[in-house]
């Protein structure tokens, strides 16, 4: 048995306690944190080549299911390490120019962080998944608050509240299901689902729909998502960036729950989360698209455009054919990185215009390299509001074509079209003002450095290489949600796991 | 004894509910505490309630599921911290805010 799957879970958990522990320099900090978040693109990649192959189960302590926890790299699973290692990977090179050194333990934290995203995508155990986010809610409640200031603990005690709570409710899904079906593996849970009696079906699908409410509260759909502009408007850049990849971690989980669990062959119970979906995902996109509208700092208009990002993602989950859901992940991959992009970028308009002009959106000194900041803002603009010949565009096109001309479609081009017009409305605005006007302040920020602006790059390139490589990465796409609507295949790959004999290494 | 476990439930959840919605800091944070009790005992009592049922096998006649009481041991660590967490938070909060309201408005 191999034991790659586990290692994206180990190398950040180890390298996390190792620089807690250590009492190095802050450089030999950063460089081994940077190295531990490179070995785990590399991981990434190896784990996704080796999942296109089949699924890849792995039982823990060599305890077989449904009885031991599994991980399980599907092809959606690696997906995800990759877009969270690649993410990480930039907020990092960003953050070791300093933003790091505002707290103590901004690594550990980071990798702690990282390691419960990791084990989230893994897992194959429905409490399992409760831990890994509890591991990555409590590195980001700490990482939230990094550099301190008053907003930044005032939205810092929403979030953690409301993620308490959340996982309250969680605890009582997971119970219910486990108190009528008897397990905790999902693959199992699965096959338990589709034999339910009349007698339990109820209770189960009432414990299905408490999930849907707690996932909903981490991916920030309506009416879930008010916390989610003040908590990542007051982050750091890098926190920020990184932060862009936690409302795919409960995009995940519904995903992966409501095809695998409740999906189209659970009896009676199946696809129960689909029709409410679409509603809150239309609304979600048209509100987050106003709230972009009315946002008065860079940050806040990055932080709704992520919440028009979980709109656009949740309507192709739920529309749940083959190529809206290969459309939706593209769409996925190109907002979460472009998403972190702007969030660096907004970082380093905010360090290069000075404690007084921040990220508001009023006019302020000249700036240095208008040029170069104007048109990387530009880009990341065009991209992210899906202007074509970028990655956002191709992502909502194939999100249109997948509706077909139903009444769905009725529903889903005017709201798309309509978000993505306001989010350029509020981002043309936005940098018409931070770009182009400007008052007689003498300039009082710091000059523009070379690591920043690298990882903001690394990251903005990812649209056009989404372009330029979109037809192997649709091809994987593809097979991805083929592989979603077809959940025997993970359940026969999970339930037929063999005991490893002793010998290997 | 199901009816008085639920009864217990229900108040130790109802009494959380309305602590928490109660906006100040520290009764939000007792109220979250209750919650994860009746959460706590909510789990354990997944496994089934019964007398004289230890979990492990051999020592009597029916034994009862571990499973439960393991998922509750873990719940409760992670509350526990969870609960530390938050207090500190709110004691920050009260320093740096000024005021004790989650929102950190001064209406007294």
């Amino acid at each position: 048995m191999s034991h790659l799957p586990i290692m994206p879970v180990l190398v950040p958990m180890f390298v996390g306690a190792l620089l807690l522990v250590l009492r190095g320099s802050l450089d030999m900090k950063r460089a081994m944190a940077l190295l531990a978040t490179l070995v785990q693109v590399l991981l990434a990649s190896l784990l996704m080549v080796e999942a296109s192959q089949g699924t890849q189960v792995y039982a823990l302590g060599n305890w077989m299911p449904p009885f031991g926890i599994v991980l399980v790299v599907d092809r959606l699973s690696a997906l995800l390490l990759l877009v969270t290692s690649i993410l990480a990977s930039g907020a990092l090179l960003y953050a070791i120019r300093g933003d790091d050194a505002a707290g103590r333990n901004f690594h550990p934290l980071f990798q702690f962080q990282l390691m419960g995203i990791n084990g989230a995508f893994l897992t194959g155990d429905l409490f399992n998944l409760f831990v890994f986010f509890e591991i990555l809610l409590i590195a980001s409640y700490a990482l939230l608050l990094h550099g301190a200031g008053s907003a930044r603990v005032r939205s810092g005690l929403h979030y953690l509240l409301l993620n308490l709570t959340g996982s309250a409710l969680f605890l009582i899904a997971v119970g219910t299901l486990y108190g009528v079906t008897g397990t905790l593996n999902m693959a199992d849970m699965a096959l338990r689902v589709r034999e339910l009696g009349a007698d339990d079906a109820p209770l189960v699908g009432a414990a299905g729909m408490l999930l849907l409410v707690v996932f909903g509260l981490k991916t920030a759909f309506f009416p879930l998502y008010f916390w989610l502009p003040r908590a990542y408007a007051a982050a750091s850049a890098p926190v920020g960036a990184l932060f862009a990849i936690m409302t795919k971690v409960g995009l995940y989980s519904i995903l992966r729950v409501y095809t695998l669990i409740f999906g189209a062959e659970a009896g009676p119970l199946a696809d129960m989360a689909v029709g409410w979906l679409w509603p809150l995902a239309l609304v979600t996109l048209g509100l987050g698209a106003i709230g972009a509208l009315a946002a008065s700092t860079l940050n806040a208009l990055s932080a709704y455009l992520v919440v028009v990002s979980v709109g656009t993602l949740l309507a192709g989950v739920s529309l749940g054919t083959e190529q809206a859901l290969s459309a939706s992940l593209y769409y996925l991959m190109h907002s979460t990185w472009i998403s972190g992009a702007l969030f660096l970028l907004t970082g380093m308009l905010q360090r290069v215009r000075g404690p007084r002009f921040a990220a508001r959106l009023v006019a302020g000194p000249a700036l240095p390299h208008p040029m170069l900041l104007g048109g990387l803002f530009f880009l990341s603009a065009m991209a992210i509001a899906g202007m074509p010949p970028l990655s956002g565009f191709l992502g909502k096109l194939m999100l249109l074509g997948a509706v077909g001309s139903g009444r769905e479609a009725a529903w889903l081009y005017p709201v798309v079209l309509g978000g993505g017009l306001l989010a350029l409305i509020a981002l043309s605005r936005a940098g018409s003002t931070l770009f182009w006007r400007h008052t007689d302040v003498a300039p009082s920020g710091e000059p523009l450095d070379g690591m920043r602006l690298a990882a903001t790059l690394l990251l903005l390139m990812s649209s056009p290489a989404l372009v330029v490589f979109a037809g192997p990465t649709l091809e994987y796409l593809n097979q991805t949600a083929a592989q979603l609507l077809e959940p025997q295949s993970y359940i026969d790959a999970v339930m037929s796991v063999a005991p490893a004999t002793g010998g290997t290494p | 004894m199901e009816l008085l476990y639920a009864l217990a439930l229900a108040v130790l959840t109802s009494c959380g509910i309305y602590l928490m919605l109660r906006a100040r800091t520290f009764p939000v944070v007792v109220g979250l505490a209750l919650l994860s009790y009746a959460v706590n005992l909510f789990l354990f009592a997944t496994g089934r309630l019964a007398e004289a049922a230890p979990a492990v096998l051999g020592k009597a006649e029916v034994y009862a599921d571990p499973l439960p009481q393991a998922l509750v041991l873990t719940a409760i660590v992670i509350g526990f911290a969870m609960t530390a967490y938050a207090l500190v938070l709110a004691l920050r909060a009260q320093g740096e805010l000024d005021s004790d309201h989650v929102d950190g408005k001064g209406d007294h």
